[in-house]
């Protein structure tokens, strides 16, 4: 007898297995050219792309191509189409079959919390891994409080995680007008009485209120102080701001990544801004103790994520291996910032507008904006 | 438009609104033209790809308040 059932896996069970390296075959069903814009990634994983409707007469074609003994995960938009696949391969006589539940959809919703360390009163603080799409969020807990930084529009996770190490989310910060996701900030601020704290320079058009993220204006967390640290970097954007919490992690936003530099032209404005970019990485960060724990806001590449998906690396680090900050000529580091740059974001001009209140898009339109990868940095191509 | 059949797939989600298209499709004449309705905007893209692998034609594809419509000759 063949086992003719399938089986689910959610977003969650897969992050794990790319976290742990586990192998697994995927068949992704979705059309050649949403694939070829964004895929599920990962070292321990092989991945081939034939679209659902290419298989309307049954699977038998593709059969060879599918191995034996290996785990199967069908994967395609929203859900349906997998399925559908993942029980003809299953009738076929494969046996460990699985879709995944809710597609690619769930899987760019997906956050996993990793810790990144304890801080020094006894805090913690907390990355927010979004796998599927390469953002990262940050929770400092200290005393029954909580900050969130640069908080996705999966608001209830951050609540609940909130809730489960029984604090209170007081603040909620964004390093810089987003392009590449909708901000949670102000919604988290509104759920929770939090304060939202945007930087003044990118906060010009908004329609709602804030406070001033301002150089001088520490942020304390719990009653002993985590110091939330404003430091002004601009570059990706105009308002660009960095924290440095406990005056051992440095949240460095979008400006510099682990294996790459923060692009300065989604704003439209990359000539204006390339000099504020260098500046801030060849001299303010420069300035700043080298011994520094440097957290981003994105990854572009699953090689960016180390033991147990953390993204993180020493400042002093980034400065030997980081390509970005490795370019002597202000000319050429003119050209690569602002030339040749990877496609932007997916509809990153409606989301600029989302994050600044003037459009109120439904969530299955946000839902939409956000679909595709992140491309954040001037090496993400 | 002149039609020789109506596929009506509003509601359904993927795979549905191909399956479908697909068996209409079939049992057409060559040179015959289907209307194919759908509300699912995911499978927008998914159908042009579908037709085109078909080798079949895409005359056109029209959205009209919230309603996709396909209108595809059979080759």
């Amino acid at each position: 007898m063949t086992d003719t059932t399938i089986k689910k896996m959610t977003a969650k069970e897969l992050t794990r297995m790319v976290l742990d390296k586990q192998d697994l075959f995927i068949l992704d069903v979705r059309n050649e050219t949403d694939f070829n814009d964004w895929k599920i990634e990962g070292d321990s994983i092989e991945i081939i792309n034939i679209p659902y409707f290419e298989l309307l007469e049954g699977v038998d074609d593709i059969l060879p191509r599918i191995p034996v003994g290996k785990k199967i995960l069908v994967v395609c938009a929203k859900e349906g189409s997998s399925k559908f696949v993942a029980e003809q391969l299953a009738e076929a006589g494969r046996g460990d079959v699985f879709y995944l539940e809710g597609g690619m959809k769930s899987w760019s919703e997906y956050l996993e919390p990793v810790k990144i360390g304890d801080l020094k009163d006894g805090g913690e603080l907390y990355q927010f891994v979004r796998i599927g799409k390469g953002c990262l969020s940050y929770m400092a807990v200290s005393n029954g409080e909580a900050a969130v930084v640069d908080a996705l529009r999966m608001t209830d996770v951050f609540e609940q995680f909130a809730k489960e190490k029984g604090a209170v989310i007081k603040h909620t910060l964004d390093t810089h007008l987003h392009a590449d996701h909708i901000s949670g900030g102000r919604k988290l601020a509104e759920t929770t009485g939090a304060t939202y704290w945007l930087p003044p320079k990118d906060a010009e058009e908004v329609t709602f209120g804030y406070e001033k993220l301002e150089e001088g204006r520490d942020i304390t967390v719990g009653n002993t102080t985590i110091r939330i640290q404003p430091v002004y970097s601009p570059g990706h954007t105009i308002g660009s701001t960095s924290f440095i919490i406990d005056d051992q992690y440095l949240l460095t936003g979008d400006i510099l990544f682990i294996e790459s530099i923060g692009r300065p032209d989604l704003a439209g404005q990359a000539e204006d801004w390339v000099s504020d970019l260098r500046e801030t990485l060849y001299n303010r960060y420069k300035s700043l103790s080298e011994n520094l724990l440097v957290l981003p806001a994105h990854f572009g590449k699953i090689t960016e994520l180390g033991e147990g998906g953390r993204v993180m690396a020493k400042l002093s680090d980034l400065y030997l291996s980081n390509p970005g900050l490795n370019i002597a000529e202000e000319t050429e580091f003119r050209r690569t910032v602002t030339e040749n740059l990877p496609p932007q974001p997916n509809a990153y001009q409606q989301i600029r507008q989302t994050n600044m209140g003037k459009i109120n898009p439904s969530e299955d339109e946000q839902r939409d904006m956000e679909i595709g990868p992140n491309r954040c940095a001037v090496h993400d191509k | 438009m002149k039609t020789d059949l109506t596929v009506d797939t509003k509601g359904m989600a993927c795979p549905m609104p191909i399956v479908k298209a697909k068996k209409a499709l079939d049992s057409l004449q060559s040179g015959q033209v289907m209307e194919v309705l759908s509300t699912d905007k995911g499978s927008i893209n998914d159908f042009q790809a579908w037709v085109k692998q078909t080798k079949h034609e895409l005359l056109s594809y029209e959205e009209d308040n919230g309603i996709y419509k396909f209108y595809v000759r059979k080759i």
